[in-house]
Protein backbone atom coordinates (compact mmCIF):
# COMPACT_ATOMS: atom_id res chain seq x y z
CA UNK A 1 0.00 0.00 0.00
CA UNK A 2 2.59 2.29 1.06
CA UNK A 3 4.39 1.39 -2.04
CA UNK A 4 1.46 2.43 -4.66
CA UNK A 5 1.42 5.44 -3.01
CA UNK A 6 5.02 6.76 -3.38
CA UNK A 7 4.48 5.40 -6.91
CA UNK A 8 1.68 7.58 -7.96
CA UNK A 9 2.42 9.93 -10.31
CA UNK A 10 1.22 13.85 -9.50
CA UNK A 11 2.99 15.99 -12.40
CA UNK A 12 3.90 15.24 -15.69
CA UNK A 13 5.46 16.59 -18.64
CA UNK A 14 4.93 15.87 -22.35
CA UNK A 15 7.11 16.67 -24.55
CA UNK A 16 7.80 20.57 -23.14
CA UNK A 17 9.24 22.85 -25.81
CA UNK A 18 9.55 26.56 -25.12
CA UNK A 19 10.80 29.02 -26.69
CA UNK A 20 12.27 33.12 -25.91
CA UNK A 21 12.97 35.59 -27.54
CA UNK A 22 13.76 33.46 -30.53
CA UNK A 23 15.64 31.21 -28.92
CA UNK A 24 14.92 27.49 -27.64
CA UNK A 25 15.14 26.85 -23.94
CA UNK A 26 14.42 23.34 -23.97
CA UNK A 27 12.89 21.03 -26.99
CA UNK A 28 10.91 18.14 -26.20
CA UNK A 29 11.47 18.24 -22.47
CA UNK A 30 9.17 14.73 -21.11
CA UNK A 31 9.26 13.66 -17.43
CA UNK A 32 7.10 12.55 -14.43
CA UNK A 33 6.90 13.59 -10.66
CA UNK A 34 5.91 11.04 -8.32
CA UNK A 35 4.35 12.06 -4.89
CA UNK A 36 7.58 12.17 -2.75
CA UNK A 37 10.23 13.78 -4.47
CA UNK A 38 12.13 16.46 -4.28
CA UNK A 39 13.61 17.69 -7.45
CA UNK A 40 16.04 20.55 -8.53
CA UNK A 41 15.60 21.97 -11.66
CA UNK A 42 19.42 22.79 -12.50
CA UNK A 43 21.42 24.88 -15.44
CA UNK A 44 23.13 27.89 -15.98
CA UNK A 45 21.16 31.59 -16.11
CA UNK A 46 19.12 31.89 -18.83
CA UNK A 47 18.63 28.41 -19.60
CA UNK A 48 14.65 28.34 -18.81
CA UNK A 49 14.87 27.30 -15.73
CA UNK A 50 11.87 29.67 -14.30
CA UNK A 51 10.39 29.49 -17.49
CA UNK A 52 9.80 25.49 -16.95
CA UNK A 53 8.53 26.56 -13.85
CA UNK A 54 6.11 28.94 -15.20
CA UNK A 55 5.04 26.20 -17.53
CA UNK A 56 4.28 23.84 -14.94
CA UNK A 57 2.11 25.85 -12.87
CA UNK A 58 0.37 27.15 -15.49
CA UNK A 59 1.47 30.93 -16.07
CA UNK A 60 2.73 30.64 -19.20
CA UNK A 61 1.78 28.56 -22.23
CA UNK A 62 4.92 26.17 -23.81
CA UNK A 63 5.19 26.33 -27.51
CA UNK A 64 4.17 22.89 -27.34
CA UNK A 65 3.67 20.15 -25.39
CA UNK A 66 1.36 19.98 -22.47
CA UNK A 67 1.30 19.14 -18.27
CA UNK A 68 -0.47 16.91 -16.66
CA UNK A 69 -1.83 17.00 -13.03
CA UNK A 70 -2.72 13.25 -12.24
CA UNK A 71 -3.11 12.22 -15.60
CA UNK A 72 -5.85 15.09 -16.12
CA UNK A 73 -4.38 18.74 -18.53
CA UNK A 74 -3.82 21.81 -16.21
CA UNK A 75 -5.38 23.97 -18.64
CA UNK A 76 -8.45 22.41 -18.65
CA UNK A 77 -8.73 21.38 -15.30
CA UNK A 78 -7.66 24.90 -13.92
CA UNK A 79 -9.48 25.28 -10.26
CA UNK A 80 -8.41 21.99 -9.40
CA UNK A 81 -4.69 22.39 -10.32
CA UNK A 82 -4.50 25.39 -8.52
CA UNK A 83 -6.58 23.95 -5.23
CA UNK A 84 -3.52 21.67 -5.12
CA UNK A 85 -0.64 24.44 -6.17
CA UNK A 86 1.43 26.45 -4.32
CA UNK A 87 3.62 28.36 -6.59
CA UNK A 88 6.19 31.19 -5.19
CA UNK A 89 7.92 33.00 -7.85
CA UNK A 90 11.26 34.91 -7.71
CA UNK A 91 8.72 37.93 -7.27
CA UNK A 92 7.59 37.45 -3.62
CA UNK A 93 3.81 38.72 -4.30
CA UNK A 94 4.38 40.38 -0.65
CA UNK A 95 3.00 43.87 -0.56
CA UNK A 96 5.12 46.60 0.58
CA UNK A 97 2.05 48.38 1.89
CA UNK A 98 0.76 45.93 4.26
CA UNK A 99 2.25 44.75 7.56
CA UNK A 100 3.51 41.29 7.12
CA UNK A 101 0.96 39.36 9.21
CA UNK A 102 -1.63 41.09 6.88
CA UNK A 103 0.44 39.82 3.90
CA UNK A 104 0.06 36.25 5.59
CA UNK A 105 -3.43 36.41 6.72
CA UNK A 106 -4.66 37.77 2.87
CA UNK A 107 -2.66 34.82 0.89
CA UNK A 108 -3.71 32.59 2.99
CA UNK A 109 -7.18 33.22 2.96
CA UNK A 110 -6.72 33.87 -0.95
CA UNK A 111 -5.97 30.59 -1.26
CA UNK A 112 -8.86 29.36 0.18
CA UNK A 113 -8.24 28.94 4.32
CA UNK A 114 -10.07 30.43 6.51
CA UNK A 115 -8.88 29.30 10.56
CA UNK A 116 -4.72 29.58 10.96
CA UNK A 117 -2.65 31.28 13.46
CA UNK A 118 -1.08 33.83 11.65
CA UNK A 119 1.10 34.46 14.66
CA UNK A 120 2.22 31.24 15.06
CA UNK A 121 3.08 30.64 11.73
CA UNK A 122 5.36 33.98 11.61
CA UNK A 123 7.35 32.87 14.31
CA UNK A 124 7.99 29.75 12.64
CA UNK A 125 9.80 31.38 10.02
CA UNK A 126 11.22 34.05 12.77
CA UNK A 127 9.33 36.99 12.26
CA UNK A 128 8.06 37.39 15.85
CA UNK A 129 7.90 40.93 16.53
CA UNK A 130 7.58 41.65 13.28
CA UNK A 131 3.99 41.29 12.58
CA UNK A 132 3.25 45.00 12.86
CA UNK A 133 5.92 45.93 10.43
CA UNK A 134 4.99 47.26 7.21
CA UNK A 135 6.66 44.47 4.51
CA UNK A 136 8.06 47.51 2.72
CA UNK A 137 10.38 47.96 5.81
CA UNK A 138 11.69 44.54 6.67
CA UNK A 139 15.12 43.55 5.26
CA UNK A 140 15.40 41.28 1.70
CA UNK A 141 15.48 38.09 3.93
CA UNK A 142 12.49 38.88 6.08
CA UNK A 143 10.47 40.30 2.83
CA UNK A 144 11.21 36.67 1.66
CA UNK A 145 10.46 34.82 4.58
CA UNK A 146 6.74 36.77 4.97
CA UNK A 147 5.49 34.63 1.28
CA UNK A 148 7.45 31.65 2.62
CA UNK A 149 5.65 31.31 5.90
CA UNK A 150 2.90 30.82 3.47
CA UNK A 151 4.62 26.96 3.62
CA UNK A 152 4.04 26.03 6.90
CA UNK A 153 0.34 26.48 6.70
CA UNK A 154 -0.85 24.55 3.14
CA UNK A 155 -2.37 21.42 2.09
CA UNK A 156 -1.21 21.63 -1.61
CA UNK A 157 0.70 18.82 -2.74
CA UNK A 158 2.82 20.37 -5.30
CA UNK A 159 5.11 22.80 -4.20
CA UNK A 160 6.61 25.24 -6.89
CA UNK A 161 9.51 27.32 -5.73
CA UNK A 162 11.62 29.90 -7.93
CA UNK A 163 15.02 30.32 -5.63
CA UNK A 164 13.14 29.89 -2.68
CA UNK A 165 16.75 30.85 -0.59
CA UNK A 166 17.14 33.77 -1.58
CA UNK A 167 18.28 36.23 0.77
CA UNK A 168 17.44 33.89 3.25
CA UNK A 169 20.21 33.03 6.04
CA UNK A 170 22.00 29.05 6.86
CA UNK A 171 19.48 28.26 9.34
CA UNK A 172 17.21 29.44 7.79
CA UNK A 173 18.09 27.57 4.70
CA UNK A 174 17.92 24.19 6.72
CA UNK A 175 14.44 24.72 8.35
CA UNK A 176 13.38 24.95 4.82
CA UNK A 177 15.06 21.87 4.00
CA UNK A 178 13.70 20.23 6.93
CA UNK A 179 10.03 21.36 5.76
CA UNK A 180 10.17 20.30 2.48
CA UNK A 181 11.35 16.61 3.56
CA UNK A 182 8.23 16.46 5.47
CA UNK A 183 6.03 17.89 2.39
CA UNK A 184 7.85 14.84 0.33
CA UNK A 185 7.10 12.39 3.37
CA UNK A 186 3.22 13.97 3.29
CA UNK A 187 3.09 12.48 -0.31
CA UNK A 188 3.64 16.16 -1.69
CA UNK A 189 6.53 16.51 -4.16
CA UNK A 190 8.39 19.62 -4.25
CA UNK A 191 10.22 20.91 -7.58
CA UNK A 192 12.56 24.30 -7.47
CA UNK A 193 15.01 26.09 -9.04
CA UNK A 194 18.14 27.06 -6.97
CA UNK A 195 22.16 27.50 -7.39
CA UNK A 196 22.78 26.54 -3.43
CA UNK A 197 24.14 23.50 -2.00
CA UNK A 198 21.97 21.72 0.16
CA UNK A 199 23.29 20.76 3.94
CA UNK A 200 20.10 18.11 4.61
CA UNK A 201 18.47 16.91 1.19
CA UNK A 202 21.49 14.90 0.43
CA UNK A 203 21.89 13.68 -3.42
CA UNK A 204 20.16 10.17 -2.61
CA UNK A 205 16.87 11.87 -2.19
CA UNK A 206 17.30 14.83 -4.42
CA UNK A 207 16.29 14.33 -8.11
CA UNK A 208 17.64 16.59 -10.60
CA UNK A 209 16.53 17.88 -13.90
CA UNK A 210 19.23 19.35 -15.96
CA UNK A 211 18.62 22.39 -18.72
CA UNK A 212 21.56 23.33 -20.93
CA UNK A 213 22.14 26.51 -21.97
CA UNK A 214 21.27 26.18 -25.95
CA UNK A 215 22.76 28.99 -28.41
CA UNK A 216 20.40 27.99 -31.31
CA UNK B 1 -6.56 22.82 7.68
CA UNK B 2 -9.82 23.18 5.74
CA UNK B 3 -10.18 25.56 3.10
CA UNK B 4 -13.88 26.90 3.64
CA UNK B 5 -13.46 30.26 1.93
CA UNK B 6 -16.64 31.26 0.05
CA UNK B 7 -16.55 33.12 -3.32
CA UNK B 8 -18.32 36.16 -1.14
CA UNK B 9 -15.28 35.97 1.45
CA UNK B 10 -12.70 35.98 -1.16
CA UNK B 11 -14.18 38.87 -2.76
CA UNK B 12 -14.40 40.98 0.09
CA UNK B 13 -11.27 39.87 1.36
CA UNK B 14 -9.37 41.41 -1.56
CA UNK B 15 -11.64 44.03 -1.65
CA UNK B 16 -10.88 44.85 1.75
CA UNK B 17 -6.99 44.78 0.73
CA UNK B 18 -6.94 46.89 -2.25
CA UNK B 19 -9.00 49.66 -0.32
CA UNK B 20 -6.47 49.76 2.61
CA UNK B 21 -3.49 49.72 0.33
CA UNK B 22 -4.85 52.77 -1.00
CA UNK B 23 -5.59 54.40 2.05
CA UNK B 24 -1.87 54.03 3.07
CA UNK B 25 -1.33 55.15 -0.09
CA UNK B 26 -3.53 58.49 -0.39
CA UNK B 27 -1.84 59.57 -3.17
CA UNK B 28 -3.80 57.19 -5.53
CA UNK B 29 -7.16 58.29 -4.20
CA UNK B 30 -6.60 62.18 -4.40
CA UNK B 31 -4.76 62.33 -7.80
CA UNK B 32 -7.77 61.66 -10.29
CA UNK B 33 -9.89 63.52 -8.12
CA UNK B 34 -7.55 66.53 -8.02
CA UNK B 35 -7.00 66.37 -12.08
CA UNK B 36 -11.03 66.22 -11.87
CA UNK B 37 -11.27 69.39 -10.23
CA UNK B 38 -8.63 71.40 -12.19
CA UNK B 39 -9.57 70.45 -15.52
CA UNK B 40 -13.40 71.73 -14.66
CA UNK B 41 -11.91 74.71 -12.86
CA UNK B 42 -9.66 75.48 -15.45
CA UNK B 43 -12.43 76.19 -17.98
CA UNK B 44 -14.25 78.57 -17.12
CA UNK B 45 -10.78 80.74 -16.98
CA UNK B 46 -10.10 79.58 -20.37
CA UNK B 47 -13.92 80.28 -21.93
CA UNK B 48 -14.72 83.35 -20.11
CA UNK B 49 -17.28 83.62 -17.46
CA UNK B 50 -20.77 84.04 -19.45
CA UNK B 51 -23.49 81.64 -17.38
CA UNK B 52 -24.96 80.77 -21.19
CA UNK B 53 -22.18 79.43 -22.41
CA UNK B 54 -20.87 77.58 -19.11
CA UNK B 55 -23.91 75.86 -18.47
CA UNK B 56 -23.94 75.18 -22.30
CA UNK B 57 -20.89 73.47 -22.36
CA UNK B 58 -20.95 72.17 -18.73
CA UNK B 59 -22.10 68.85 -19.15
CA UNK B 60 -19.57 67.81 -21.88
CA UNK B 61 -16.78 69.52 -19.50
CA UNK B 62 -17.81 67.61 -16.65
CA UNK B 63 -17.78 64.35 -18.29
CA UNK B 64 -14.59 64.55 -20.48
CA UNK B 65 -12.91 65.26 -16.90
CA UNK B 66 -14.40 62.68 -15.29
CA UNK B 67 -13.64 60.15 -18.34
CA UNK B 68 -9.94 61.50 -18.68
CA UNK B 69 -9.48 61.36 -14.42
CA UNK B 70 -10.90 57.78 -14.68
CA UNK B 71 -8.21 56.80 -17.51
CA UNK B 72 -5.44 58.46 -15.56
CA UNK B 73 -5.84 56.54 -12.44
CA UNK B 74 -6.60 53.00 -14.29
CA UNK B 75 -2.60 51.82 -15.19
CA UNK B 76 -2.53 51.20 -11.10
CA UNK B 77 -5.17 49.03 -11.40
CA UNK B 78 -3.23 46.02 -12.06
CA UNK B 79 0.52 47.83 -12.39
CA UNK B 80 1.62 47.38 -8.59
CA UNK B 81 -0.08 43.68 -8.41
CA UNK B 82 2.73 42.82 -11.86
CA UNK B 83 5.82 44.18 -10.71
CA UNK B 84 5.22 42.54 -7.00
CA UNK B 85 4.20 39.23 -7.85
CA UNK B 86 0.57 39.29 -6.35
CA UNK B 87 -0.90 39.05 -9.52
CA UNK B 88 0.88 35.82 -10.14
CA UNK B 89 -0.77 34.33 -6.78
CA UNK B 90 -4.41 35.64 -7.69
CA UNK B 91 -4.05 34.19 -11.16
CA UNK B 92 -2.82 30.92 -9.44
CA UNK B 93 -5.68 31.17 -6.38
CA UNK B 94 -7.95 28.46 -6.47
CA UNK B 95 -10.81 31.15 -6.53
CA UNK B 96 -12.32 32.25 -9.62
CA UNK B 97 -10.74 34.72 -11.60
CA UNK B 98 -13.20 36.85 -13.12
CA UNK B 99 -14.42 37.25 -9.22
CA UNK B 100 -11.38 38.28 -7.94
CA UNK B 101 -11.26 40.66 -11.30
CA UNK B 102 -14.60 42.08 -10.40
CA UNK B 103 -13.33 42.88 -6.58
CA UNK B 104 -10.19 44.58 -7.57
CA UNK B 105 -12.24 46.43 -10.38
CA UNK B 106 -14.88 47.60 -8.12
CA UNK B 107 -12.13 48.82 -5.72
CA UNK B 108 -10.74 50.62 -8.15
CA UNK B 109 -14.15 52.62 -8.97
CA UNK B 110 -14.74 53.18 -4.93
CA UNK B 111 -11.96 54.83 -5.15
CA UNK B 112 -11.66 56.85 -7.86
CA UNK B 113 -15.39 56.48 -9.43
CA UNK B 114 -17.18 57.46 -6.08
CA UNK B 115 -15.49 60.77 -4.99
CA UNK B 116 -15.54 61.99 -8.42
CA UNK B 117 -19.55 61.40 -8.29
CA UNK B 118 -19.08 63.40 -4.98
CA UNK B 119 -17.72 66.20 -6.23
CA UNK B 120 -19.38 66.47 -9.65
CA UNK B 121 -22.18 68.75 -7.89
CA UNK B 122 -20.15 71.26 -6.58
CA UNK B 123 -18.17 71.56 -10.19
CA UNK B 124 -21.55 71.91 -11.72
CA UNK B 125 -22.45 74.72 -9.53
CA UNK B 126 -19.11 76.43 -10.98
CA UNK B 127 -20.46 76.04 -14.59
CA UNK B 128 -23.38 77.14 -13.89
CA UNK B 129 -25.31 74.00 -15.01
CA UNK B 130 -29.34 73.91 -15.45
CA UNK B 131 -30.99 73.67 -12.26
CA UNK B 132 -33.00 70.81 -13.89
CA UNK B 133 -29.92 68.56 -14.98
CA UNK B 134 -28.35 68.01 -11.43
CA UNK B 135 -30.59 64.62 -10.92
CA UNK B 136 -29.26 63.50 -14.50
CA UNK B 137 -25.65 64.43 -13.48
CA UNK B 138 -25.38 62.49 -10.47
CA UNK B 139 -27.60 59.49 -12.45
CA UNK B 140 -25.08 58.89 -15.71
CA UNK B 141 -22.20 59.35 -13.39
CA UNK B 142 -23.02 56.66 -11.00
CA UNK B 143 -24.30 54.46 -14.06
CA UNK B 144 -21.72 55.67 -16.31
CA UNK B 145 -18.45 55.26 -13.99
CA UNK B 146 -18.38 52.12 -13.16
CA UNK B 147 -18.75 51.26 -17.16
CA UNK B 148 -15.34 53.46 -17.31
CA UNK B 149 -13.58 51.37 -14.64
CA UNK B 150 -14.89 47.80 -16.10
CA UNK B 151 -14.17 48.53 -20.10
CA UNK B 152 -10.88 50.15 -18.90
CA UNK B 153 -9.84 47.33 -17.09
CA UNK B 154 -9.66 45.18 -19.96
CA UNK B 155 -7.12 47.55 -21.48
CA UNK B 156 -5.28 47.62 -18.60
CA UNK B 157 -5.46 44.14 -18.27
CA UNK B 158 -4.13 43.86 -21.99
CA UNK B 159 -1.03 46.59 -21.28
CA UNK B 160 0.36 45.77 -18.30
CA UNK B 161 3.56 43.14 -19.44
CA UNK B 162 4.69 46.74 -21.52
CA UNK B 163 6.80 48.96 -19.77
CA UNK B 164 5.16 52.05 -21.48
CA UNK B 165 1.90 50.64 -22.21
CA UNK B 166 0.33 54.43 -21.51
CA UNK B 167 -0.31 55.48 -24.76
CA UNK B 168 -1.80 52.25 -26.50
CA UNK B 169 -3.87 52.03 -23.43
CA UNK B 170 -5.86 55.58 -24.29
CA UNK B 171 -5.69 54.14 -28.12
CA UNK B 172 -7.10 50.76 -26.76
CA UNK B 173 -9.53 52.10 -24.60
CA UNK B 174 -10.83 55.87 -25.76
CA UNK B 175 -13.27 54.10 -28.50
CA UNK B 176 -14.76 51.87 -25.77
CA UNK B 177 -15.84 55.60 -23.63
CA UNK B 178 -17.17 57.06 -26.85
CA UNK B 179 -20.89 55.49 -26.22
CA UNK B 180 -20.68 56.25 -22.72
CA UNK B 181 -19.81 59.87 -23.07
CA UNK B 182 -22.59 60.61 -25.98
CA UNK B 183 -25.05 58.98 -23.94
CA UNK B 184 -24.32 60.38 -20.89
CA UNK B 185 -24.35 64.05 -22.07
CA UNK B 186 -27.37 63.72 -24.17
CA UNK B 187 -28.99 62.87 -21.09
CA UNK B 188 -27.65 65.44 -19.03
CA UNK B 189 -28.75 68.03 -22.20
CA UNK B 190 -32.46 66.24 -22.66
CA UNK B 191 -32.71 66.80 -18.88
CA UNK B 192 -32.11 70.63 -19.17
CA UNK B 193 -34.77 70.93 -21.69
CA UNK B 194 -36.74 69.28 -19.46
CA UNK B 195 -37.57 66.52 -22.14
CA UNK B 196 -37.03 63.04 -20.34
CA UNK B 197 -34.31 61.51 -20.51
CA UNK B 198 -35.00 58.06 -19.02
CA UNK B 199 -34.49 56.32 -22.21
CA UNK B 200 -30.79 57.66 -21.86
CA UNK B 201 -30.26 55.94 -18.70
CA UNK B 202 -31.54 52.59 -19.67
CA UNK B 203 -28.85 52.64 -22.13
CA UNK B 204 -26.16 53.43 -19.87
CA UNK B 205 -27.63 50.86 -17.90
CA UNK B 206 -27.74 48.19 -20.29
CA UNK B 207 -23.76 49.14 -20.85
CA UNK B 208 -23.47 48.37 -17.15
CA UNK B 209 -24.90 45.74 -17.11
CA UNK B 210 -23.42 44.06 -20.38
CA UNK B 211 -20.10 45.01 -19.14
CA UNK B 212 -20.55 44.00 -15.44
CA UNK B 213 -20.97 40.81 -16.80
CA UNK B 214 -18.76 40.26 -19.41
CA UNK B 215 -15.96 42.48 -18.65
CA UNK B 216 -14.45 40.09 -15.65
CA UNK B 217 -14.24 37.11 -18.50
CA UNK B 218 -12.16 39.56 -20.45
CA UNK B 219 -10.02 41.08 -18.12
CA UNK B 220 -9.25 37.46 -16.58
CA UNK B 221 -8.44 35.67 -19.95
CA UNK B 222 -6.07 39.04 -20.71
CA UNK B 223 -4.64 38.97 -17.76
CA UNK B 224 -3.65 35.56 -18.51
CA UNK B 225 -2.07 36.63 -21.64
CA UNK B 226 0.05 39.52 -20.19
CA UNK B 227 1.69 37.58 -17.65
CA UNK B 228 2.24 34.66 -20.30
Amino acid sequence: MAEQQIAKTLLSANQLTCIREERILFDELSFEITAGEIVQIEGPNGSGKTSLLRILAGLSRPYAGDVYYQGEDITRNRDEYNDDLLYLGHLAGVKTELTAEENLNFNLRISGYDEFDTRGILSKVNLAGFEEALAGHLSAGQHRRTALARLWHTNCKIWLLDEPFTAIDKKGVEELEHIFLAHAKRGGCVIMTTHQDMGIIGDDILRKISLEYRFV
Amino acid sequence: MKKGISFRQAFFTLLKRDLQIAIRHKGDIFNPLLFFILVVTLFPLGIGPEPQILSRVAPGIIWVAALLASMLSLERLFKADFVDGSLEQMLLSPQPLPLMVLAKVLAHWILTGVPLILIAPLLAVLLHLDGNSYGALMATLALGTPVLSLLGAIGVALTVGLHKGGVLLSLLILPLYIPVLIFATSAIDAAGLNLPYSGHLAIIGAMLVGSLIMAPFAIGASLRVSTN
